[in-house]
């Protein structure tokens, strides 16, 4: 299986290791025969690979690490003196374990013919009998010691072909595994041909790789400078010498960042025994499938996204996976399936943990988010079915019925969605009652180097995480009175209406604010918490390079760091989670800011339409998709409706004015005005004379005007306005005026 | 506090008329005025940030985190770079002197009549032949949590 695999290649890059160390260590043994730390060195490594090999059911190379074991013990509590047989005894053990780890890296199992692992084995047996000495008879029995240290005992097991022979066609043998000597010759040359997993990588120090990105982040800044500079000179020479530069900086980069990169099967690996231990303890049956174990991320993020995953696997056994006996009573296998699974996408790491339990209920959710005070009952009823499931990453929020020691244990899933938010990423979480609920987590590939938003505030610049940015909203003149409104003392800005806390970078950063005739609104979200942030100037977006900022402001939340500018300046990076808590911008007022909910006030966003020379009827904004403008020749009938081709398909159409009862005047216009109404399966398009604007506003419905297609009307605006019922219109699709 | 042979020698500077010294074991390079980025809201002893060859440096005006009169306009303050605690650190100062062999001075305690604020980061002084050097602790002057804490705002 391929966990086993995974499992098995990570034994055997470790025992290589190890049996390397165990090599120098028994070397230095025959110089120092007294030292205990040596002895206790090597006692330790046989000790780990025997029980790896237990565990996996490599039963010879238990057996004889085993034996090994014993005749170690025995010399490190001095019970037996180090002598030369002893050495040698030790020496060829260790040699024929490497045989055995080279055949189990082959064909997987450690039952290779070719390693005879019995006279070794027995010349030990003998030594422990004989109180550490070997009866001299004996000496000669035992076959004859290794000549090579490349080959292993192997070497005699049966009839070696001339060396040199085997030397001089050093690929030939793997095609031709036949008899005995072919496989040898394979253990002798595979070793050094297919030995990857240990021979073809190193071990480097973390720190030097830090220190590596670290300076090709300055190489990087360093060149952006250049090429700067470069722009505005003549001399060609230079110019094409710093494209090169350009050139080889952004490969040496991406080489550096490569180093870094650690495929998430790291993480995996621990997995199977999480879910198993887990399976047992919760009374669960559960298959576990993986896929994508090779899909590389920064070992940062790696490191990062280590803990909120397994605690999301321990989640979806606890509370998504059935016992066996409801998963049969509901009609499914006995055992649950869970499946991670990795890959990249757009520059991302994806990871989804999906399981067939009985995914997530939204009606028991709000239950328990309304019991436990994390939404209000008016919040919830205006949630949409994704929005409640959402809740569960709400802090305060945890469903299972009985705390377990699985995944009751303090830490809900809130802390989840915080540390991978932290890194950038997010989680989206998606469920169907009954068939099994799928986390899906994004994360950055790296976190040294980030794109960035730079903005400009009084003489300085400041670099916004991409991560965290929404969008850039400008708004100009008297837009700026209409649009940002004082709330409770803080302004707000009326976006698509919702209501957006407003921030002044200049007022966060402690100086006076320029008053100006427009906004720019850079909108950002972390955690929970969306805000707007107006800034003074917008630059542009660039990678940046993450770099620490000395204890001295360590305590200061709202930057994230610092870097350094094309020019050499340093700029500062804001932290949108740190800025939001420090402007007191929280989650549970976004709930309250979502609609706007003064009190007793319950406001709604309407989308305000002009039908029927110069009526007005409004749709609610929630309803509406997108709003088009078609040239009128474009309207084509397709039966007796009428359409238009739009996005690869076929929009319908149907005349808001007729439907709600009025004369149409639609057609008076060059254009035609339509909103897009999506519907589950498909889109319609109500045609409209033209849009007013878009208001937030609390309704006050009244039956004068309630007809079909008209739930009633409304004073908006000071206008009487008719709110359109969509249910009604959309029905006349297909029915042309 | 002093170590051996090496804590002998001192890397001089001046700070409002205060002939301080840093050991050298402690300074990592003298430099020039350099351009900086200031820190909004952070303490005020913090100047801002130097673009050190590719590493971002915090410079802690001493004149401030003394509490000494602020430098008067137009005179541009140096760098003393210092290593502490595993970071480096620029100590904004007035002037830079000599390095100077203190060896054979006596350390002696901080005078009462010295600023609280400059006795709590002196170790201790050695008079030379014409001028009183302050020694001063690095690591205690870029401490800045630490004096946040103590003595309130700096401000």
């Amino acid at each position: 299986m391929d966990d086993d695999a995974e499992i098995i290649a990570e034994f055997l890059v470790e025992s290589h290791e190890n049996l390397d160390q165990l090599d120098r260590d028994l070397v230095e043994l025959e110089q120092h025969p007294g030292s205990r730390e040596l002895l206790s060195s090597i006692f330790r490594t046989i000790h780990t690979i025997k029980g790896t090999s237990g565990f996996l059911a490599f039963g010879r190379l238990e057996r004889l690490t085993h034996v090994g074991e014993t005749l170690l013990s025995k010399l490190r509590d001095g019970e037996y003196a180090m002598n030369d047989a002893i050495a040698e005894a030790l020496l060829r053990m260790v040699d024929t374990v490497r045989a055995l780890l080279d055949g189990i890296e082959r064909s997987g199992d450690d039952k290779d013919p070719a390693v005879d692992v019995e006279p070794v084995q027995a010349t030990i047996e003998i030594l422990l009998d004989h109180g550490g000495r070997l009866p001299v008879a004996e000496v000669a029995e035992p076959v004859e010691p290794v000549e090579a240290p490349t080959g292993p005992v192997a070497t005699s097991a049966g009839p070696v072909e001339a060396p040199a022979a085997t030397v001089a066609a050093p690929a030939e043998p793997v095609e031709a595994p036949t008899g005995p000597a072919a496989v040898q010759e394979q253990a002798e040359w595979d070793g050094v041909e297919r030995r990857s997993v240990a021979d073809s990588s190193v071990r480097v120090d973390v720190e030097l790789l830090d220190n590596l990105v670290q300076l090709v982040g300055e190489l990087v800044l360093t060149r952006n400078q250049i090429l700067q500079r470069t722009q505005s000179q003549d001399d060609q020479e230079l110019l094409r010498a710093s494209q090169r530069l350009d050139l080889v900086a952004s490969e040496l980069q991406e080489s550096v960042m490569k180093t870094r990169m650690q495929p998430i099967g790291q993480v995996w690996s621990k997995m199977p025994r999480i879910v198993r231990d887990l399976a047992r303890q919760l009374g669960r049956e559960v298959d576990l499938l993986m896929d994508g174990h090779d899909t590389e991320m920064d070992r940062s993020v790696l490191e990062a996204v280590k803990d909120p995953l397994t605690h999301m696997v321990r989640n979806s056994m606890d509370h998504g996976i059935e016992r066996p006996e409801d998963r049969e009573a509901a009609g499914k296998p006995r055992s649950g399936t869970l499946s991670l699974r990795a890959f990249h996408e757009s520059g991302q790491v994806v990871v989804e943990i999906a399981d067939d339990g009985k995914g997530i209920d939204p009606e028991r959710i709000a239950a328990v988010a309304l019991d436990r005070g994390v939404v209000s009952r008016e919040q919830l009823a205006r949630m949409d079915t994704k929005e409640i499931t959402n809740l569960i990453f709400r802090p305060g929020f945890s469903t299972a019925e009985q705390v377990t020691n699985v995944s009751g244990r303090g830490v809900g899933m809130d802390v989840v969605r915080s540390n991978i938010e932290r890194i950038g990423g997010s989680v989206d979480l998606t469920s169907e009652v009954g068939k099994g609920s799928t986390f899906r987590i994004r994360i950055p590939l790296t976190l040294a180097i980030i794109p960035a938003l730079v903005v400009g505030e009084g003489e300085e610049r400041y670099a916004i995480p991409q991560a965290n940015l929404v969008e850039l909203v400008r708004i100009d003149g008297d837009d700026l009175e209409r649009q940002v409104e004082d709330l409770a003392g803080s302004p707000v800005l009326r976006l698509r209406g919702r209501l957006l806390p407003l921030v002044n970078l200049a007022e966060a950063l402690g100086t006076e604010a320029a008053q100006r005739d427009h906004v720019t609104v850079v909108v950002v979200q972390a955690d929970n918490v969306r805000f707007g942030l107006c800034v003074n100037e917008v630059h542009d977006t660039q990678e940046i390079v993450v770099k620490p900022i000395g204890r001295q402001l360590k305590g200061m939340s709202m930057y994230a760091g610092a870097t350094i500018m094309g020019d050499g300046r340093v700029a500062l990076i804001l932290d949108v989670p740190g800025m939001a808590q420090e402007q007191g911008v929280d989650a549970v007022d976004q709930g309250l800011l979502g609609t706007r909910a003064t009190d007793d006030e319950d406001r709604t966003a309407l989308l305000v339409l002009e039908v029927a020379d110069g009526r007005r009827a409004a749709l609610p904004l929630a309803a509406v998709a997108r709003l088009e403008e078609f040239p009128r020749e474009r309207v084509e009938r397709a039966g007796g409706a009428e359409v238009v081709q739009y996005r690869d398909g076929l929009l319908p159409l149907v005349r808001l004015a007729p439907a709600i009862g009025l004369m149409d005047t639609s057609d008076r216009t060059e254009q035609v005005s339509v909103v897009v109404h999506e519907l589950a399966d498909r889109s319609v398009g109500i045609v409209i004379d033209r849009v007013l604007d878009v208001v937030e506003t609390s309704v006050v419905l009244t039956d004068v005007g309630r007809r079909y297609g008209v739930s009633g009307s409304a004073v908006v605006q000071e206008h009487v306005t008719d709110l359109v019922d969509l249910e009604a219109v959309v029905a006349r699709t297909g029915v042309s005026a | 506090m002093t170590t051996a042979t090496t804590a002998d020698q001192y890397c001089t500077f001046w700070v409002a008329g205060h002939f301080f010294g840093v050991s050298v074991a402690e300074v990592q390079e003298v430099l020039r005025h350099q351009p900086m980025t200031p820190v909004p809201r952070a303490n005020e002893a913090v100047r801002g940030l130097i673009n050190l060859r590719g590493q971002i440096v915090t410079a802690v005006d001493l004149r401030v985190r003394l509490g000494l009169p602020p430098r008067p306009e137009g005179e541009l303050p140096m760098n003393v770079i210092v290593r502490s605690r595993g970071e480096v650190v620029s100590l904004l100062v007035d002037d830079i002197g000599d390095v100077i062999d203190t060896h054979g001075l006596e350390l002696e305690s901080v005078p009462s009549t010295m600023p609280a604020k400059v006795q709590d980061v002196v170790l201790g002084v050695r008079p030379t032949a014409d001028e009183i050097l302050l020694i001063l602790d690095a690591d205690h002057a870029v401490d800045i949590f630490a004096m946040s804490e103590n003595t309130g705002a700096t401000v």
